[in-house]
């Protein structure tokens, strides 16, 4: 579904990722870890098509097609989504007018007819039980005075509503308590099927528990270091991000 | 919710889209002005001699000012011998019907999308057309009178009601009052005229649409509205105009009076021809409208949204005179490209209890200047007078300026004034979270607008709401990218 093949970027002449390749399959949850600063929030953004960062080398297909050739609003009538690490604030858009735009966006690429008002609030309202939102987050302008829960809580509701083949969850994790990690977790873990592929940038183990990823990649300093499955999270969670530079820099020695 | 994607939908088109010309057969008075351009436009008018007089007088006095500065706009000096200050479509029999409105006239308002039979049937809107500036076709106007609801063109009341225009004519907005009301009061052509008579809820929106036509031909519109004791009007005024090369000159006067315990509510959506992305061609719009709260426990309400224009100067006041009454002022200015424009209003409280509320948001984009100029003034009888001001600004890139001057005036210690402004730019983190969603640029940039705008878009009539909102879309084309 995703091959990324030795991407480097950069960003205010500043290099920042330097190869990275990465194989994601249909139905597979991958987690990406690492320190802060290392890049993953960059990955994040190039795969959405953010402007600012350079692509300097290498390539990234999705769902066969270039993926760096389409606009960011094409990679996500594709099928794209990333839910933020900082959602933003959109004073005077409802969430709800905001969802229904964005679906019948996607729609109408895909040459369908726009959603009609019954059958979008229907859909609204198996969504919601999903991912347990509050109906009246949804009338207020989208993430404007939303607390830092609300606002991962919404982007996972928009994941729901937008159906993704490919989602990527940055950092949702982070700034929740242990009630709402676990009623975001399971809204992701509701939300994973055979067709969609989820990649989970995180540093904590502790969403991972939740959601048992196929695979765990580190990323450090704008590479990909170590890639193994769930056990390798737990490692890094008891011996932390250290000892996988003391095992790089062991490698650099040899 | 329908109605305001379809809306957003349609600014994939990008031209101007009300530029065109119709050929129509004018009778025009010869460029320039002096005396006897006056007394030929009031001859061809058919006007009582009283009527010549009050425009002279105004004439005398216009001549005597100068035009004003202190406006943050600038432009060429106008060239006042080289306008036309009269040109009616010819009439080539009297009307009995719309049917016999002449066909390119009609086909004009298809292309507007205003089509007067549409309108009629589907809105119950009455339509007093003004097409330059003569009315050439008035519709409904039998169903008002059944209630004594007046709604003609000024001529028409000129004619038929001279002691309603004796009386009111002026009393708001006098000839002296400024420059531009001055010039309007010598040379007005025509205009629409409401009488809504004691008692009397109007059953129906009164519509007009003014259209300026005539290549160079500047536009005096004159508007006068009276509500008697109790009454209500909703009164819409739309303007699209068409593509131009040179500048056009537009000077209306709007004068409106609540009596006792009446409302009147006035809303505008103004799409005259800005002029193209350099700032070639364009209206200048410099229009006086005032409303007086004569009475006790009377109202009045302005809502405009402003699109066109290449030079927009436009206040929209209320004086507060009767005790208890409301003044309101809402309005959306949206500048682009070389637009500029000073708009807001005046509160002046007179009246014991008396509030007013003012909503003003401008959005700038390309390389506009945008500015609020809003008055709040307590007079020292006001006791308890209240205001309350919110102004805010929305910026699109950084080549355009938003500007926000507020004057308060308080000679009453129990008067309380509050003035909020905020100042926002739309920015690319916001516009990159809708573009991962699916929504384009441009798309987004309307959706943010309309969010923007919404506070004042919901004071409009339903069906003018629907218009306004394409009108910023369409009005933003271009300005993201
Ligand atoms: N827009 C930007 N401008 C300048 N530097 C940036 C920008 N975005 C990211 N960086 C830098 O790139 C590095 C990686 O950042 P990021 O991808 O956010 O890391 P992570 O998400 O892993 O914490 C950091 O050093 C950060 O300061
Ligand atoms: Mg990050």
């Amino acid at each position: 579904m995703l091959s990324i093949k030795n991407i480097h970027a950069s960003v205010e002449g500043k290099q920042i990722l330097k190869g990275i390749d990465l194989e994601v399959k249909a139905g597979e949850v991958h987690a990406i870890m690492g320190p802060n600063g290392s890049g993953k929030s960059t990955l994040a953004s190039i795969l959405a098509g953010r402007e600012e960062y350079e692509i300097t080398e290498g390539s990234v297909s999705f769902l066969g097609k270039d993926m760096l050739e389409l606009s960011p609003e094409d990679r996500a009538r594709e099928g794209l989504f990333l839910a933020f690490q900082y959602p933003v604030e959109i004073p005077g858009v409802s969430t709800t007018n905001f969802i229904k735009t964005a679906l019948n966006e996607k729609r109408k690429y895909h040459g369908q007819q726009p959603l009609d008002a019954v059958s979008f609030l229907k859909l609204m309202k198996e969504k919601m039980q999903l991912v347990e939102i509050d109906k009246s987050l949804l009338t207020r302008s989208i993430n404007e005075g939303f607390s830092g829960g609300e606002k991962k809580r919404n982007e996972i509701f928009q994941m729901a509503m937008l159906e993704p083949k490919l989602a990527i969850l940055d950092e949702t994790d982070s700034g929740l308590d242990i009630d709402a990690l676990r009623i975001v977790a399971n809204g992701v873990n509701k939300l994973r099927n055979n067709e969609r592929a989820i990649i989970v940038i995180t540093h904590y183990q502790r969403l991972l528990d939740y959601l048992q990823p196929d695979f765990v990649h580190v990323l450090v300093n704008g590479r990909i270091v170590k890639s193994g499955t769930k056990e390798l999270a737990l490692e890094l969670e008891e011996k932390g991000y250290d000892f996988i530079k003391d095992e790089l820099s062991l490698a650099e020695a040899v | 919710m329908k109605e305001e994607l379809d809306v957003l939908e349609q600014t994939v088109s990008s031209d101007y889209k009300y530029g065109f010309v119709t050929d129509i057969d004018t009778d025009v008075v010869p460029k320039g002005l002096n005396e006897d351009v006056i007394r030929i436009i009031s001859e061809k008018k058919n006007e009582p001699e009283w009527m010549l007089n009050w425009r002279l007088k105004a004439y005398a006095h216009w001549l005597k000012m100068e035009e004003p500065e202190w406006a943050n706009v600038h432009y060429p000096p106008i060239n006042f011998q080289d306008v036309i200050y009269y040109a009616a479509p010819k009439k080539k029999k009297q009307l009995g019907s719309l049917d016999e409105v002449d066909p390119e006239l009609l086909k004009t308002f298809d292309k507007l999308g205003i089509s007067l039979s549409e309108q009629k049937r589907l809105s119950g809107v009455a339509v007093d057309v003004v097409m330059d500036s003569v009315s050439v076709a008035t519709s409904f106007k039998k169903q008002l009178s059944e209630i004594g609801v007046i709604f003609c063109s000024m001529s028409e009341a000129i004619q038929n009601h001279p002691d309603l225009v004796k009386k009111y004519l002026g009393s708001v907005v006098p000839m002296t009052d400024n420059y531009f009301a001055a010039l309007n009061s010598a040379v007005f052509t025509d205009g629409s005229f409401c009488f809504i008579p004691k008692g009397v809820r109007c059953p129906m929106e009164l519509s007009t649409y003014f259209r300026i036509n005539t290549l160079g031909s500047g536009q005096f519109e004159r508007t006068l509205i009276i509500a008697e004791d109790e009454a209500y009007v909703s009164y819409l005024e739309g303007c699209t105009a068409p593509m131009r090369d040179e500048n056009q000159l537009h000077a209306a006067v709007v004068e409106l009076v609540a009596h006792n315990k009446s409302e009147i509510k006035y809303s505008t959506v103004q799409n005259w021809y800005p002029g193209d992305e350099n700032g070639k061609g364009g209206i200048y719009n410099f229009v006086t409208k005032r409303g007086i709260c004569q009475g006790n426990d009377s109202k009045i309400s302005w809502t405009q949204v402003e699109t066109g224009s290449a030079i927009t100067w436009k206040y929209p006041s209320v004086i507060l005179k009767g005790d208890n009454s409301i003044g309101e002022f809402y309005s959306v200015a949206l500048t682009n490209h070389m637009q500029q424009a000073d708009t807001g209003t005046k509160m002046i409280h007179i009246g014991k209890n008396t509030k007013s509320r003012i909503v003003s948001k401008g959005i700038s984009a390309g390389k506009s200047q945008n500015s609020y100029r809003g008055l709040v003034r307590a007079g020292k009888n006001a006791i308890n007078a209240r205001n309350y001001s919110q102004c805010d600004s929305l910026l699109l890139g950084d080549k355009c300026g938003a500007h926000t001057f507020p004057y308060i005036e308080s000679k009453n210690k129990t008067a309380i004034i509050e003035h909020e402004a905020t100042t926002s730019k739309i920015g690319e983190d916001q516009l990159f979270y809708c573009r991962q969603r699916g929504i384009d640029a441009e798309t987004a940039v309307a959706l943010i607008v309309t969010g923007f705008a919404k506070e004042v878009m919901n004071q409009l009539p339903m069906e003018f709401a629907v218009e306004a909102q394409k009108l910023l879309a369409i009005s933003l084309e271009g300005s993201v990218g």
